[in-house]
């Protein structure tokens, strides 16, 4: 064991070791830079006349570049998958933790495991296959601005139950015997004690998760339908940023390639926002 | 627990069942769909008539590469920055918090961002076209957030007093971390591997950007070649009466996300078996 006495005649390799593991950590920050500057030096022209990009018309063919309805279609997604997944998550949560027997919690975690672990592109397939015509046979066309909020709802769902499980247990470690001491019933020391005090952890957990919907490609793309339009019913088709991106990226040229590009600027900004956000929330409390 | 919340319990229990058969649903479909199509034949031959028929054996060539190059990259870069992280800053100090910043941005990157970031660098930029090498590169930048905290986590587990006590005997910081650090995390940093491992074999927005569609038997790493995930978005989507194969093809992917997902939990529960 030559090597650890200081006596060694060996070379000192701890500067080595530090210069290397530098290195790599400057290279990964380096890599979100370079990902922000290619980004908007990829859509630097368009994003030099914002106004033409707030129409609602996509003609690229006739270079018009209007983001608005699929800008809205990414956000109403996002929004209706929260909305699905939100309040079934945190009730499934309360049951997991003060409800269900041990065993059964056991099991319905491995489950959310499995769950968080398929692939988009699967659950894209199922969508497809079985979802969209189950909802077309109910409101035609199935496949529309409902379908997308579902898959995404799916999608979301076991990374927020796990979050919503970790606050919820350290909010009931904190407060539960408190609550219960003063002769509440356990359902309303949950409800007013317990949420309450766990939602300051649970805002940053939506917040990533509202960022992990808008940037969803692939289950989308499969789902929505694709037409460019304000939806105007929850089964209208509509067609997303990300997935227009996927879409189009395979012939896009000039003018046409900068507003993808742009599209993607866009999706960046606004996930590095909402992360920002749930961080600035988050170390708050 | 008096009869109304027995009842409360009934339901919620009833709404967690609820949610378990959109899962339940999936899987039935993938299995039923696909268990009739898939053999070895299937898992070895070359596709034909673009898929509909033939085999996936190309693909899973494909996928095995661009994980290969993917991990390659990410593990040593991964394995530096976190333990820059752990052993070389200050927690308080500026660079740290910048560096947590930066991690946590590129975490919340969305993947469709990394492919067109990948398309402009490696693609056109570097010229390497459409190819296995540029799919990976742009994968290891987006599993590198993962795994670096993966192995961060894995490497504050390491109690302050085993540094302590290395300090009190002289070891040099090399010697600590080859001999004391290193073995002791390596459990936790094997589990963060197969974990990235598994969200890189998932993706596939990235790819279809820098590695293409196509599907020849990759002869050296600058071909292009569809792995698992695009040959599904293709069958599922762009070829007519692809489905039964496309099927077969998510009940491959699902069986080694499955694989993936049970060897993490596997490992990650593993008794540290401290400094082998």
């Amino acid at each position: 064991m030559s090597s650890s006495t200081p006596l060694s005649l060996r070379p000192n390799l701890d500067w080595l070791l530090r210069a290397a593991s530098l290195g790599c950590a400057l290279t990964a920050a380096v890599v979100l830079l370079l990902i922000l500057l290619f980004l908007t030096q990829a859509s630097w022209p368009l994003l030099q006349q914002p106004a033409s990009l707030l129409g609602t018309t996509w003609q690229p063919s006739t270079g018009q570049f209007g983001l608005q309805a699929m800008l809205g279609s990414s956000l109403l997604s996002s929004l209706l998958a929260l909305l699905l997944a939100v309040p079934a998550g945190l009730l499934v949560s309360i049951w997991l933790i003060f409800y269900a027997p041990r065993a059964v919690a056991r099991v319905y975690g491995g489950m959310l495991g499995l769950m968080a672990s398929i692939p988009s592109v699967v659950y894209g397939l199922w969508g497809l296959v079985v979802l969209v015509p189950l909802l077309g046979a109910w409101m035609p066309p199935g496949a529309s601005l409902l379908a997308a909020g579902i898959v995404l709802a799916l999608m979301i769902l076991p990374l927020l139950m796990v979050q919503a499980d970790v606050a919820l247990r350290e909010s009931a470690r904190r407060h539960l015997p408190a609550a219960l001491c003063l002769g509440v019933s356990s359902w309303s020391a949950i409800r007013r004690v317990l949420l309450p005090a766990a939602w300051p952890r649970l805002w940053p957990a939506i917040l990533l998760q509202l960022g992990r919907a808008l940037g969803e490609t692939m289950a989308v793309l499969m789902v929505a339908g694709n037409v460019v339009q304000w939806p105007g019913s929850p089964f209208a088709p509509v067609r997303t940023l990300t997935a227009n991106i996927a879409l189009e990226m395979s012939y896009a040229t000039g003018p046409h390639l900068q507003a993808l590009y742009l599209s993607g600027w866009l999706l960046l900004v606004l996930a590095l926002l909402l992360m920002a956000l749930a961080r600035i929330y988050g170390s708050r409390t | 627990m008096n009869r109304r919340e027995a009842w409360r319990a009934r339901a919620l229990g009833l709404l967690a069942l609820a949610l378990m058969l959109a899962p339940l649903s999936l899987l039935w479909t993938v299995f039923g769909d696909g268990i009739g199509v898939l053999d070895w034949q299937f898992l070895l031959a070359e596709p034909e008539q673009a898929g509909r028929s033939g085999g996936i054996g190309p693909i899973i060539v494909s996928t095995a590469l661009v994980l290969l190059i993917c991990m390659s990259l990410a593990v040593p870069l991964g394995l530096g920055t976190a333990l820059f992280l752990v052993e070389q800053v200050r927690p308080e100090g500026r660079l740290n918090l910048t560096l947590q910043w930066a991690l946590d941005g590129l975490g919340a990157v969305p993947s469709v961002v990394f492919g067109l970031f990948g398309y402009r660098l490696f693609v056109v930029e570097l010229g390497w076209g459409y190819s296995l090498l540029a799919g990976g590169c742009t994968l290891a930048c987006m599993v590198l957030p993962l795994f670096i905290r993966g192995c961060e986590q894995a490497l504050r587990d390491c109690p302050q007093s085993y540094r302590q006590a290395a300090a009190g005997l002289a070891i040099s910081r090399v010697g600590y971390l080859r001999r004391i650090l290193l073995p002791f995390a390596a459990p936790g940093i094997a589990a963060a591997l197969v974990l990235s491992a598994g969200r890189a074999l998932a993706e596939t927005a990235v790819l279809l950007f820098t590695a293409g569609y196509v599907m020849r038997w990759p002869e050296s790493l600058f071909d292009s070649g569809r792995t698992l995930a695009v040959h599904i978005y293709d069958l599922a989507m762009n070829v007519s009466g692809g489905s039964p194969a496309s099927a077969a093809t998510a009940l491959v992917l699902l069986g080694f996300a499955l694989v993936i997902q049970l060897l993490a939990w596997q490992i990650g529960k593993r008794p540290l078996s401290f400094a082998r």
